[in-house]
């Protein structure tokens, strides 16, 4: 997949009508800490590992707080990420502004996707990622987007890639070691609809423990938000994350109904990866 | 009825006033939305909560009052994003004079109090004109009915001057129960002289509890 003759442009296709910048790009995302969203009738959780360059530093925020009704977790390029996040939420107060109501979340996302210029290409600022993949003197994003919010069609969880592309999901998880996270996911999305908050949440640190393989699931590796009916978008406090945590741990040690399945089945590192 | 075919503005009445305590904030204003001889409502809200700590009382034209109600709660929505707190008193206090000065040759027709508690938990009050001049004060009134309030205020309140040495707290020694009965008092006595204030006045108390709203009758004619 690596150094092909048609990859130095976004502009350029390659014979096979590939846009290889645009695919190198969502590698980057595929590069960054995972994030995980589910989505219930009521609720949608956002949950992200909280990868740190070195053990000297701090880990990067990954979710960020677009309006009371929506939120978003990252995984790529965090740079892009807090951009993006910036122009979300301008949106959203301009819309508020102008209609006194909150922004419907498909709204949002294809505007984040593809938006009409409003001023020509000589513009600093256009922060649409369509269009970053028809201009050759930018580049796309690099960061993937799973929006959470609600709206009065209720709740959404959408996926925004560097291509432009949205889609809207039940359940799904983005960054490395993703593809764990997804076949837990996949087991079990089809009741998600139905749960509470607290089954949506804690389904969500199960799927972030999957993509960790081993590594100790700790309040401090993880970072949960949740967005609800009645409830404003907002992160949970590291403690409450915990205390999940550890009466997970012991419905685990002891067999239960509601145990899921163990690692050995839920990790397959090096399953192939989907666009 | 306009004055000229191309004067843009209209002062809807009203009256705002506003006191600091030593930990508490009270502000109040009456609820009549006038113009010219008529009255378009008795109940118009002329204040609006800005943020946890600060509160906006606004007399002069109520256009212009939502139109800057709405900027500022917008501004201050980019601020919690970028600062991950809520706006303080004195921060806010600035940002309303840059915003009211921006339009310094279009200005919103505004004569605005913004009342909270500052960094310490003390009261404060800034009074400004319309072009966004602001100063801390201990006390201070806006809008038709405060030439009949601020003497009275003066005499009660004793604001020490600005001049003095060394420099003296603004805010009053008045106990939060004093401090409201006194602007119900102030209220009532500028609604039997002034035409544009009455109907009812809304206060709202500001103290480290939260904020409180409490409404009180006025004459109506």
């Amino acid at each position: 997949m690596f150094r092909n003759q048609y990859d130095t442009d976004v502009t350029t296709w390659s014979p096979a009508g590939r846009l290889f910048q645009v695919e190198y790009a969502m590698e980057a995302v595929k590069q960054g800490a995972a994030a995980v969203g589910l989505r219930s009738a009521s609720h949608v959780v956002l949950a992200t590992v909280n990868k740190a360059a070195s053990d000297l530093s701090s880990y990067q925020k990954k979710v960020f707080k677009i309006d009371d009704h929506i939120g978003v977790a990252i995984a790529g390029l965090t740079a892009d990420g807090r951009v993006l996040s910036r122009y979300l939420r301008n949106e959203c107060i301009n819309h508020a502004f102008v209609y006194e109501s909150p922004l419907p979340v498909s709204r949002l996302v294809v505007r984040l996707a593809d938006k009409a210029q409003r001023i020509s290409g000589l513009t600093l600022m256009i922060l649409q990622e369509q269009v970053c993949t028809q201009r050759s003197w930018k580049r796309p994003y690099g960061v993937g987007l799973l929006v959470a919010g609600l709206d009065e069609t209720g709740a959404h969880l959408y996926y925004n890639c560097p291509s432009g592309n949205y889609f809207e999901y039940q359940a799904f998880a983005i960054g490395s070691r993703s593809q764990a996270a997804k076949t837990f996911l996949e087991r079990r999305f089809e009741s998600f609809n139905n749960y509470s908050r607290d089954e949506l949440i804690k389904d969500a640190i199960f799927a972030i423990k999957e993509t960790l393989q081993g590594e100790k699931l700790t309040s401090a590796i993880c970072t949960l938000a949740v967005v609800g009916k009645d409830e404003a978008f907002h992160l949970i406090d590291q403690k409450i994350i915990q205390e999940l945590i550890d009466s997970m741990e012991i419905k685990e040690d002891a067999p239960a109904d509601q145990a899921p399945v163990t690692d050995e089945d839920g990790s397959t590192g090096a399953a192939p990866m989907d666009i | 009825m306009a004055l000229r075919g191309d004067w843009v503005y209209e002062n809807n009445g009203g009256t705002c006033v506003a006191i600091a305590g030593s930990d508490y904030c009270v502000i109040a204003a009456d609820t009549r939305l006038s113009v010219g001889y008529s009255i378009y409502t008795r109940d118009y809200s002329k204040i609006c909560k800005l943020a946890d700590k600060c509160v906006l009382a606004t007399s002069g034209f109520q256009g212009d009052m939502k139109a800057l109600q709405k900027n500022l709660a917008a501004r201050h929505l980019i601020y919690q994003h970028q600062h991950n707190k809520q706006m303080g008193c004195p921060v806010m206090a600035q940002h309303l004079s840059n915003t009211l000065y921006y339009k310094r040759f279009f200005p919103y027709y505004t004569f605005n109090i913004l009342g909270g508690l500052d960094s310490d938990g003390k009261g404060c009050v800034f009074t400004y004109d319309a072009v966004g001049s602001y100063e801390r004060v201990g006390y201070s009134a806006q809008g038709t009915g405060a030439g009949l309030i601020i003497p009275v205020l003066d005499n009660q309140l004793k604001s020490p001057s600005p001049l003095l040495l060394p420099a003296k707290d603004a805010v009053t020694p008045l106990s939060e129960v004093e401090a409201v009965d006194l602007l119900k008092d102030v209220f009532a006595s500028a609604t039997e002289r002034d035409i544009y204030t009455g109907d009812k006045v809304e206060i709202v108390v500001i103290n480290a509890s939260g904020i409180r709203q409490e409404l009180m009758e006025l004459r109506k004619d």
